[in-house]
C-alpha cells in the first residue's frame, strides 16, 4: 500500500487474454477514479467477465498491468487483491447454499480478519460478526431471513445476498458483474436503489445488460467489442456517440 | 434431559471394562483407535472436501518410528513417541506440498501414490523394518509408572487419548479456522475472492490431519505390539475411507460410528463367513442405498422425521 496518492482507484493497461487461440481480451486500458460509477457494457463474447475475473485475479492476463491505487497487482493472488480493499460479486450466483444468509454475509467479513485462522474459539465467540453480518443483512432488506439457509430462499433474495456478501467487506474498488440478471421490475429496482446507497468510498463498477437501469447508475460507460474498448468516457457522450449505436443496433 | 443424554453414554464407555470381558475390551480400544484414525481422515474428506486413500500412511510412519525407536535404537518410549509424531507431522506438511497441487482426483491419486511408496519401502527395505516378518516383541508405554498391559488399563488409556482426540477434532471444525475450511470446500473460488487463502487452509488442515493420524498410529503399535507392512497399505486407508462415507463424512459422529461398524463386521463376520470382505461391501452397499450421507445423517433424519410424525 505504497502509493495510495495513485490518482486512480484502479488502472488497467494493455491488458491481454487468449484461451487458446481464441483472444477474449485483445488489448484492454481503464482508468477509473476514487468512488467513480463505471458501467462496462458490450454484446455477449465482448470479454467483460474476461476482464473482471482478471482484475480479481480469477484469470492470469497474458500480458498487461493491473493497478489498484497505484499498487501493481497484476501478479497478486485473489485473496491479497481482497485485502487490498478490491471485492466483487459474480454473475452466477456463487453462494453457500447450505449455510444460513447469516453465516454466508459473516464469511465475507472474516475474509478480511485475522480471527479466520483461529482454531481454538468457535466462530460464535465474534460475536461482532454477527452483529455486523446482521446489520448488512438488514441494509439489504433480508434481516427476516438471516436465519434461513440459502436454498430456502428466492432467486431474487441470493442476489441481494451476494452484494451483501461484497458490501459487508467496506470494499474500496467494487466489481459487480451484472447484479440484476434474471430479476423481475419490483427486485430489479429494490438492487438498483441498494447500488445507489453504496458509500463514495467505494468505487463501483458494473457489468449490466439492463442499460434502462443501469445508465441511470453510472456516470461512465465503458463499451467493449470483440475484447477492445471501443467507446469510453463520460455517459452522455458514450450513448450519443455513433460506435455505440453501431456495437448496439448493426449500423 | 440433554445432561443426561451426554452422562449416560459417558458412564457406559468410563464402565465398560466392569462388565465386559477381556474380548469386548480390546475391541472396544480398537474401535477407539479406528476412531481416532477416522476423525483425523474425516478432516480432509468430509470437512475439506480432499478425499486422500493414503491417509493410512501417517498411522503406519507414526507406528513404524515408534517401533524401531523402542525395540532397535533404545529409545524410551516417550521420546520415541515425541519423535515419531512429530516426524509424521512434518511428513504431512510434505506431502501436504505435493498433492496439495491437485484437487478432487489428482489429490486422490497423488495420496494413493504416496503411501504406495511407503509401503513399498516398508516391505523392501527389510533391513530396516523386517520386511514382510514385521516387527514383533514391542512394549506398551508406562504412562507415569502405570502399566497398559491389561486389557482394562489399556482401554482406559485410549478412552481417555480418543476422547481428547474428539474435542480438539470438535474445536477445530467449529472454530473460525472451520468455518474457513468448510467454504473452501464449498466454494473455493468465491472464498479466495473474499481474501481466504485456499492453499494454505487445506495444507494446514492436511498437516493437522497427519498429526491426529499419527496419533492413531502409536496407539496402533502399542495395541498390537507388532507392526507390519499392511498398516500402510492401501486397504487399510481404504477401510478407514468407507468407514467415514458409511458413518457420515463431514459430521462429527459418522466416523466414529463408521469405524465402529468396519471393525465389528471384521471381528464377527469374519468367524463365520471366510469372505467377510464381501459382507462388508454388501453392508456398505446397503448404506450408499439406503442413506446415501451415511448412517449418522440418515438417522438423525429418520428421528425428526419421526418426531414430527406421519404427514
Amino acid at each position: 500500500m505504497t502509493q495510495l496518492t495513485s490518482d486512480y482507484a484502479l488502472e488497467v493497461i494493455d491488458l491481454k487474454k487468449a484461451f487458446g487461440g481464441l483472444v477474449v481480451t485483445q488489448s484492454i486500458s481503464l482508468a477509473i477514479r476514487p468512488g467513480e460509477r463505471r458501467l462496462i457494457i458490450g454484446p455477449n463474447g465482448a470479454g467483460k467477465t474476461t476482464l473482471f475475473n482478471q482484475i480479481s485475479g480469477d484469470l492470469r492476463p497474458n500480458s498487461g498491468q493491473i493497478k489498484l491505487f497505484g499498487t501493481d497487482v497484476t501478479h497478486f493472488a485473489p485473496y491479497t487483491r481482497a485485502h487490498f480493499g478490491l471485492s466483487r460479486t459474480y454473475q452466477i450466483i456463487t453462494l453457500f447454499s447450505g449455510d444460513t444468509l447469516e453465516h454466508n454475509v459473516t464469511l465475507g467479513l472474516l475474509g478480511l480478519r485475522p480471527s479466520r485462522w483461529q482454531m481454538w474459539r468457535p466462530l460464535s465467540f465474534y460475536g461482532d460478526l454477527a452483529t455486523e453480518a446482521r446489520r448488512t443483512l438488514d441494509a439489504v432488506g433480508l434481516l427476516h431471513l438471516a436465519e434461513h439457509p440459502v436454498s430456502d430462499i428466492a432467486y431474487g433474495e441470493k442476489r441481494r445476498v451476494e452484494l451483501a456478501m461484497a458490501l459487508a467487506q467496506r470494499p474500496r474498488v467494487l466489481l459487480l458483474d451484472e447484479p440484476l440478471a434474471g430479476l423481475s421490475n419490483t427486485e430489479r429496482s429494490q438492487v438498483k436503489s441498494l447500488i445507489a446507497l453504496i458509500p463514495r468510498e467505494t468505487t463501483v463498477i458494473m457489468i449490466e445488460h439492463d442499460m434502462d437501469t443501469a445508465l441511470d447508475l453510472a456516470e461512465t460507460v465503458t463499451l467493449l467489442n470483440y475484447g477492445r474498448v471501443i467507446v469510453d468516457g463520460d455517459r452522455d457522450a458514450v450513448i450519443a456517440d455513433e460506435r455505440t449505436r453501431g456495437v448496439y443496433l448493426g449500423v | 434431559m440433554r445432561w443426561m443424554a451426554a452422562t449416560l453414554p459417558a458412564v457406559l464407555f468410563l464402565s465398560l471394562p466392569f462388565f465386559a470381558g477381556d474380548f469386548y475390551i480390546n475391541l472396544a480400544s480398537q474401535i477407539l483407535i479406528a476412531a481416532i484414525f477416522a476423525l483425523s481422515l474425516n478432516l480432509l474428506v468430509g470437512y475439506g472436501g480432499m478425499t486422500s486413500l493414503g491417509h493410512a500412511s501417517y498411522l503406519g510412519v507414526a507406528a513404524y518410528i515408534s517401533a524401531l525407536l523402542t525395540s532397535r535404537y533404545g529409545f524410551g518410549h516417550g521420546p520415541a513417541a515425541v519423535i515419531s509424531i512429530a516426524g509424521t507431522t512434518a511428513m504431512a506438511a510434505f506431502f501436504g506440498v505435493i498433492a496439495l497441487r491437485a484437487t478432487g482426483l489428482g489429490f486422490l491419486m497423488i495420496t494413493l501414490a504416496l503411501s504406495q511408496v511407503l509401503w513399498g519401502l516398508a516391505y523392501r527395505m527389510s533391513n530396516v523394518t523386517n520386511g514382510d516378518n514385521g516387527i514383533a516383541g514391542l512394549t506398551r508405554p508406562m504412562p507415569f509408572g502405570i502399566s497398559l498391559d491389561s486389557a482394562a488399563a489399556f482401554y482406559w488409556f485410549a478412552l481417555l487419548v480418543a476422547t481428547f482426540a474428539f474435542l480438539m477434532m470438535t474445536t477445530f471444525v467449529s472454530s473460525s479456522f472451520g468455518s474457513s475450511l468448510k467454504g473452501v470446500r464449498d466454494q473455493p473460488r468465491r472464498m479466495a475472492a473474499l481474501g481466504f487463502n485456499p492453499w494454505m487452509i487445506r495444507w494446514i488442515t492436511f498437516i493437522y490431519a497427519g498429526f491426529w493420524g499419527g496419533v492413531s498410529g502409536l496407539l496402533y503399535v502399542y495395541y498390537n505390539k507388532y507392526i507390519h507392512p499392511t498398516s500402510l497399505s492401501t486397504t487399510s486407508s481404504a477401510e478407514a475411507l468407507l468407514g467415514v462415507i458409511a458413518g457420515g463424512s463431514g459430521t462429527l459422529g459418522g466416523p466414529v460410528v463408521g469405524a465402529a461398524l468396519v471393525l465389528l463386521l471384521k471381528n464377527y463376520a469374519s468367524a463365520y463367513i471366510e469372505r467377510w470382505n464381501m459382507l462388508l461391501g454388501l453392508v456398505f452397499l446397503f448404506i450408499v442405498l439406503v442413506m446415501p450421507t451415511g448412517i449418522v445423517p440418515g438417522l438423525s433424519r429418520l428421528a425428526t422425521g419421526l418426531r414430527r410424525g406421519p404427514r
